[in-house]
């Protein structure tokens, strides 16, 4: 496939909460409508890098450019940034004291200003999708870790985001509800959104990845097409790290 | 027991209640803006401003009221400074109160997960709008059993408002037994008359508790 706009480019990115570095060195280009699946070891540093990519960490040098623009500089920039850019996070963080439907409509009405009941319709149409539409008025509490997800990704995707990040979503679900979330991950996917996922499933990231970026002790081991990648790595690090998933 | 005596001085006593219930319902209202600024201080952790919160956090709930309104009414003046009872006594109240209102919404803080701010961070919220829309409210729910207990509590501590030569209940029950005698009587209905006022705030505060608790949030 070819991708041709970039829409993020990450350069030179370094980051160390102190007691050495968390991130080093780390570049890579995310072009329009492209699904990358970064992979590595616990502590590699993944979840840091999609957290630096939203502002929720301050890097120390390097920098993000998103839509060919330089982010991370000020503050009120991020809020920007994060309209652009949805994040879904591993413990599924719905604020509880809100219905789903109040949990979706947060974002648009507030943030973006837009006219609450297009934004419910539009909400609807998003829930319909991945399959909870019943669901609109129920709470957070009344609803599976596999639910909260799926309302979780329609929280982030009806912001209309360019870019989607995904921390490990299904990391703390049941295994019986990992497929109904990768599912909507993959049809979002094909629908052509544009994706850095962070991931333990390598079956998923097999099949849906345009691009593996493997991570490494904060850096870029290496990167390649997923066949490519899980057939043939080419680093000795990769290779070991892939074993461990061979029973 | 003197029924008679107990008609003739019970307006006395409505009277004192108003008095009561007038300065203790305005010291706890104070109390509270008091309370939930210290804690917003605590919370977003302003330098400076937050270890004066603490250290008048600490004051307010380590001294005894009677002890506050002595500085207040016998003290001050000797600074130059002369206020009402009633001044001292509303002031004193919400001295007192906000430091417990203050601890009480603190907790309600703590206890919203720190994964809540980032959610409302990667959708684009300021942190006004995060503290308004998705911390408060949680904080809240949390705090309001704590809330209702101190405004009971501050209620009953009205009761030494009398220290400062102010006409409320517990100042007409002791005037009435210095005059009369009458102490069975002037002890029954200032029971009475606190009974009266606290009682329905009991049941209320226990029915906010419980519709918070029950039925917000899909319980």
């Amino acid at each position: 496939m070819d991708f041709e706009e970039v829409l993020l480019e990450v350069r030179h990115l370094h980051k160390d909460y102190g007691n050495g570095p968390v991130l080093e060195d780390v570049s890579f280009q995310v072009h329009k409508g492209e699904v990358i699946v970064i992979i590595g070891p616990s502590g590699c540093g993944k979840s840091t890098l999609l957290r630096c990519i939203n502002g929720l960490e301050e890097i120390v040098s390097g920098g993000i450019w998103l839509d060919g623009e330089a982010v991370g500089k000020d503050k009120a920039k991020w809020r920007e940034v994060r309209q652009k850019v949805g994040m879904v996070f591993q413990n599924y963080d719905l604020f509880p004291h809100m219905t789903v439907i109040d949990n979706i409509l947060l974002g648009p009405v507030k943030v973006q200003k837009r006219e609450k009941k297009k934004a419910e319709e539009e909400a609807e149409k998003l829930l319909e999708r991945v399959g909870l539409l019943d669901k609109k008025k129920a709470y957070p509490r009344q609803l599976s870790g596999g639910q909260k997800q799926r309302v979780a990704i329609v929280q982030a995707l009806i912001m209309k985001p360019e870019l989607m990040l995904f921390d490990e979503v299904t990391a703390a679900l049941d295994p019986e509800m990992v497929r109904e979330v990768l599912d909507v991950m993959l049809e979002l996917a094909k629908g052509g959104s544009t994706m850095l996922i962070v991931t333990h499933e390598m079956q998923f990231a097999r099949a849906v990845a345009d691009r593996i970026i493997f991570l490494d002790e904060g850096r870029i081991a290496e990167t390649g097409l997923p066949e490519a990648f899980f057939d043939q790595p080419k680093t000795e690090r990769a290779c070991r790290f892939l074993d461990t998933f061979l029973f | 027991m003197d029924t008679a005596f107990i008609s003739e001085y019970a307006p006395l006593y409505i009277e004192a209640a108003g008095v009561t219930l007038w300065l203790g319902s305005l010291g706890i209202l104070l109390a509270l803006a008091v309370g939930l600024f210290c804690s917003f201080i605590q919370y977003f952790r302003i330098p400076v401003l937050r270890y004066i919160a603490s250290a008048y956090i600490e004051l307010s709930r380590n001294t005894p009221l009677l002890v506050q309104l002595f500085f207040l009414y016998f003290g001050l003046p000797k600074l130059g400074i002369s206020l009402s009872s009633e001044v001292c006594a509303v002031v004193g109240l919400s001295f007192l109160g906000g430091g417990y209102m203050a601890e009480a919404f603190r907790s309600g803080f703590q206890a919203v997960e720190k994964g809540q701010m980032e959610a409302g961070l990667s959708l684009g919220l300021s942190s006004g709008q995060i503290m308004r829309y998705i911390v408060f409210p949680q904080a809240l729910s949390v705090s309001v059993p704590a809330l209702c207990a101190n405004v009971v509590f501050l209620l009953k501590e009205t009761s030494v408002f009398s220290a400062v030569a102010l006409a409320d209940l517990m100042y007409v029950a002791k005037d009435l037994i210095g005059l009369y005698y009458k102490t069975e009587e002037a002890l029954f209905m200032l029971v009475a008359a606190y009974l009266i006022i606290l009682l329905p705030v009991s049941v209320l505060a226990a029915a906010l508790e419980r519709r918070l608790r029950y039925a917000g949030f899909g319980n």
